[in-house]
């Protein structure tokens, strides 16, 4: 909606929010050139530029095997609370519960409940298992914290999914099942992928829940650059810093072009 | 007509949600390869007897049988019907080809023959080079084909639709009645539709049964709805009419069948007056309709429920006819009815 | 032909014991699809915070006790640890309200194709690893950093000033990751706002400042409350960037507990503060939504 107040009065507002634009977005993307900085010193702008702190990076045992873990950690969450979370929304579009609200509700708590306490209380439980610092008890934790986005895009796909066809596909003679994957899924693919690479960021990039769970051989790429990053400032942290902002910001900046392209 | 349909019988269907009846007892038999309306207006239940009958419903209890097969604990996959939506629902990521073949495919149909009866299905409805199109290339008509072609192309014996042309405009909507009776006749296969455009039930069907707060009102032919009306609200429902009490009995008057002044004096002479019933009242008002007059008469003397009765009265006219009694407003006129014209209601609890 | 029967009450009439099964076994298998997302929710959070709860009343020796709790209100380091968290996320939500709101205003007011693409300036942070957010904040406010160098060399102050490892630090790191969460509601609760209403009041004589706060602010508050308390919620619990940025100056109630699982470790501690932290979200959100239900009187 076009306003009627002219450009010229609300300079000031346009001013306002170009410095805040540049307050958010500026800082993040520091770190790129950072990576590139030879010296040890964080000094901006870099005197000389190497390949250096990725190359430490890439040599360094301790950076590489926790980046793959994550990795593998991310991809397996994804695979793993994809299924969970589109049943689940499923579920409850397409049934008529009388605890719908509840249910719904009790999904979306992990969004909710402070990831401190998830933490502690995941750590708990782990500890008596023997679960601590596995692969296993993070692909679970992650899945949990995971379930309320892909339930909550999943969901505003099927709204907008016109459900008779699955009703014809089953009257031309396909199961419910059948009728699902040949006509349902192939129109909600886009918020099935969102709600999947939603699943694989939170996963790679999450820090408390890494803190407790993750640890030994089996530690996560954000709980090394956690360490690293208190302790002491080692300029690896950028090369790793910028690679984790690819990693984060690409998917989703993909899939919003691709899903404004659609809407025209 | 080939005859290649199945007999549909319904038994004792009663469906309620929560307090609301929605079927009541509903009791149908409808024969092999006869064409079938379920009429009635919104909220009537017609729809969901449909759905009961397609399997995405269920009713509390009850019967339906496919020929001689139960089919009531069948989920709708394996009843092997044709079926079409209001909104046609086609499969908006694939082709118009794809669509159609997409019940063959699930019955592992080998592909040539796929491909050789899409092609007829097309052919059928007269899109039969619009195999490759996308569906959002084609306008309402034109999907409304396509859906057609996807229920029969495997050759179900029974056809259920769910007011297929409510979204067509008018001309499209007479022209596809017509065509989908053509259909009808070629594949034989029992069809049901529900439709709430009484004029439609009429043209397309061998048999209508008006439902109405989830009964069955009537079950018959066109012309018996229409001649012998079993009740008040069927009356009401089919045709144009006005009801008046007479001799003690509710008469059904229809418009078209009365006549006026110098045409009813022509044609009570050589006719026994005892077979005329004739009524005096006063024009109020002509329209002119196209094809027809409709007037109404304000009646003199004659009440029902309380009320004095407006009749109205259809013509039509011929230039050439001289005694072509066009009635003016504000004239007395003299009306007259052949009791074999008359409809008769039992007075019962409608 | 029909025969006017009994009307509906007939409770066994034809298959009905068998329809019935029917609709009881599809209800189920629906019901069966969303169980293990349920059950994994159930188990690995309702059933340890209720675990915590009762941990919260046991000290190391396995005895029944209130210590834990009562230890909150003596203590001076508990009692600080609540002011600074309250404190820290009351200054960071009102930052964030004031910044927050010209940005999703002018968002709102833009049309759709510029919009888009300003959106980003806040989507692409808000995807931003939080990591790597907060370490560019560490480098960005350091002492020899980007900021002190430019206004040391600007001439604007002389020394170096501690901009990090500290309160001002973690108030800078935190309000610059909470901006898109007011923002996000805040902006479509906006979008709903009839651009009209403006128009209309402009005809009738009202300036326009007078039409925005009369009009436009009442209208979009809802949102822009929804937002705040989302942010307070979020702020209270937040562990990674007051632990980086406030350099152990700025302890809050996440990094408490950390500390008291992880260092002592001492449970029952951990669990009593997790429990208050618990409420306290629990009151805050029940606050939002009734505030949310008023508003949409």
């Amino acid at each position: 909606m076009e306003s009627h107040i002219p450009h010229s009065h609300r300079l000031w507002l346009y001013l306002l929010v170009g410095i805040l634009l540049a307050f958010l977005i500026l800082p993040s993307l520091l770190v790129v050139p950072m990576s590139f900085n030879h010296s040890t010193l964080m000094v901006f702008p870099p005197q000389k530029w190497s390949l250096r702190w990725y190359n430490n990076f890439l040599s360094n045992s301790t950076w590489l095997d926790s980046f793959f873990i994550s990795l593998k950690v991310a991809v397996l969450t994804m695979i793993v609370a994809t299924p969970i979370g589109v049943a689940a929304a499923y579920s409850l579009h397409a049934g008529s519960f009388r605890l719908r609200r509840l249910i719904e509700f009790i999904l979306t708590l992990p969004m909710l409940v402070p990831v401190i306490l998830m933490a502690i209380g995941l750590f708990f439980v782990y500890a008596r298992l023997s679960m601590v610092n596995s692969i296993l008890g993070l692909v679970i934790a992650y899945t949990l914290l995971a379930i309320p986005f892909v339930l909550i895009t999943v969901s505003a796909g099927l709204k907008t999914y016109d459900m008779s066809q699955e009703m014809v596909a089953r009257s031309l003679g396909a199961s419910w099942v059948v009728a699902f994957l040949t006509v349902t899924l192939p129109q909600i693919k886009l918020s099935v992928i969102s709600g999947a690479l939603f699943a694989f960021i939170i996963a790679f990039d999450e820090v408390v829940i890494a803190q407790f769970l993750s640890g030994g051989s089996n530690s996560t790429l954000t709980k090394v650059m956690f360490a690293s990053v208190r302790d002491e400032i080692d300029p690896t942290i950028a090369a790793v810093s910028t690679i984790l902002l690819f990693v984060t910001i690409l998917p989703p900046l993909l899939l919003h072009i691709v899903a404004n392209r659609k809407r025209g | 007509m080939s005859n290649h349909g199945l007999s549909v019988t319904v038994t004792g269907i009663n469906k309620k949600f929560g307090s609301h009846v929605a079927l009541d007892n509903v009791n149908i038999a409808i024969e092999a390869g006869e064409f079938i309306s379920l009429l009635g207006p919104s909220g009537s239940g017609k729809t969901t007897l449909l759905m009961i009958l397609a399997g995405f419903a269920r009713p509390d209890s009850g019967s339906v049988k496919f020929g001689d097969a139960e089919v009531i604990r069948m989920p709708p996959h394996k009843r092997n019907i044709g079926m079409m939506f209001q909104n046609y629902a086609l499969f908006p990521h694939m082709s118009v080809g794809d669509n159609v073949a997409y019940p063959l495919k699930l019955r592992r149909t080998p592909k040539a023959e796929i491909a050789q009866r899409v092609t007829a299905a097309l052919d059928l409805v007269k899109l039969g080079e619009y195999s490759e199109r996308r569906i959002d290339q084609l306008s309402g008509g034109q999907r409304q084909r396509v859906a057609l072609a996807r229920a029969v192309v495997f050759q179900p014996q029974i056809l259920l639709m769910d007011e297929p042309l409510s979204a067509l405009d008018r001309n499209l909507r007479e022209q596809m009645q017509i065509e989908i009776r053509q259909l009808h006749e070629k594949l034989g296969m029992t069809t049901i539709t529900v439709t709430h455009d009484q004029r439609e039930a009429l043209t397309m069907s061998d048999r209508v049964a008006v439902i109405d707060h989830g009964k069955l009102m009537q079950f018959g032919t066109p012309e018996a709805l229409y001649e012998r009306p079993a009740n008040r609200f069927v009356a009401g429902f089919i045709g144009e009419s006005t009801f008046i009490e007479h001799e003690g009995r509710t008469l059904v008057v229809r418009p078209e069948r009365l006549l006026v002044n110098g045409q009813a004096t022509m044609r009570q002479a050589g006719t026994d007056a005892g077979d005329w019933i004739t009524f005096a009242g006063r024009v109020q008002s002509v329209i002119f309709q196209g094809e027809s007059l409709l007037s109404t008469v304000l009646l003199h003397g004659q009440k029902a429920g309380g009320q004095d009765v407006v009749l109205q009265l259809r013509q039509t006219v011929s230039r050439a006819d001289s005694h072509n009694g066009k009635l003016n407003i504000d004239t007395d006129v003299e009306i007259a009815l052949h009791r074999s014209d008359a409809i008769f209601l039992d007075e019962r609890q409608s | 032909m029909n025969d006017q029967g009994l009307s509906g009450a007939v409770p066994q009439g034809l298959n009905a014991a068998g329809i019935a099964d029917d609709i009881r076994r599809e209800r189920r298998n629906l019901r069966l699809l969303a169980s293990p997302a349920l059950v994994l929710v159930l188990v690995l959070i309702v059933g340890p915070m209720l675990w915590l709860f009762y941990l919260s009343f046991y000290n190391e020796h396995g005895q029944f006790t209130f210590e834990h709790y009562a230890r909150m209100l003596d203590e001076g380091a508990y009692l600080s640890i609540f002011w600074t968290t309250f404190e820290v996320s009351l200054i960071v939500t009102v930052l964030c309200a004031l910044f927050g709101y010209p940005l999703a205003y002018l968002l709102a007011q833009l049309p759709a194709r510029w919009a888009n693409v300003l959106m980003l300036g806040v989507l692409v942070p808000f995807w931003t690893a939080l990591l790597v957010r907060t370490y560019a904040w560490l480098v960005l406010l350091q002492r020899r950093g980007l900021i002190n160098d430019t206004l040391v060399s600007w001439g604007i102050i002389d020394q170096p000033i501690a901009l990090v490892h500290n309160l001002t630090g973690t108030l800078i790191g935190m309000t610059h990751v909470m901006i898109p969460f007011l923002v996000l509601p805040l902006y479509a609760t906006m979008k709903t706002i009839d651009g009209n209403l403006l128009r209309a009041s402009g005809s009738l004589g009202a300036s326009p400042t007078r039409a925005f706060w009369d009009v436009y602010f009442p209208l979009s508050a809802p949102g822009l409350y929804a937002g705040m308390i989302l942010v307070f919620i979020f702020c209270l619990g937040f562990y990674v960037t007051p632990a980086v940025l406030g350099g152990g100056r700025v302890i809050m109630i996440a990094q408490r507990i950390e500390n008291s699982v992880s260092l002592y470790p001492s449970w029952g501690a951990a669990s009593a503060l997790g429990v208050v932290l618990l409420l306290v979200t629990i009151l805050l959100m029940a606050f939002g939504a009734w505030i949310s239900k008023l508003a949409r009187r």
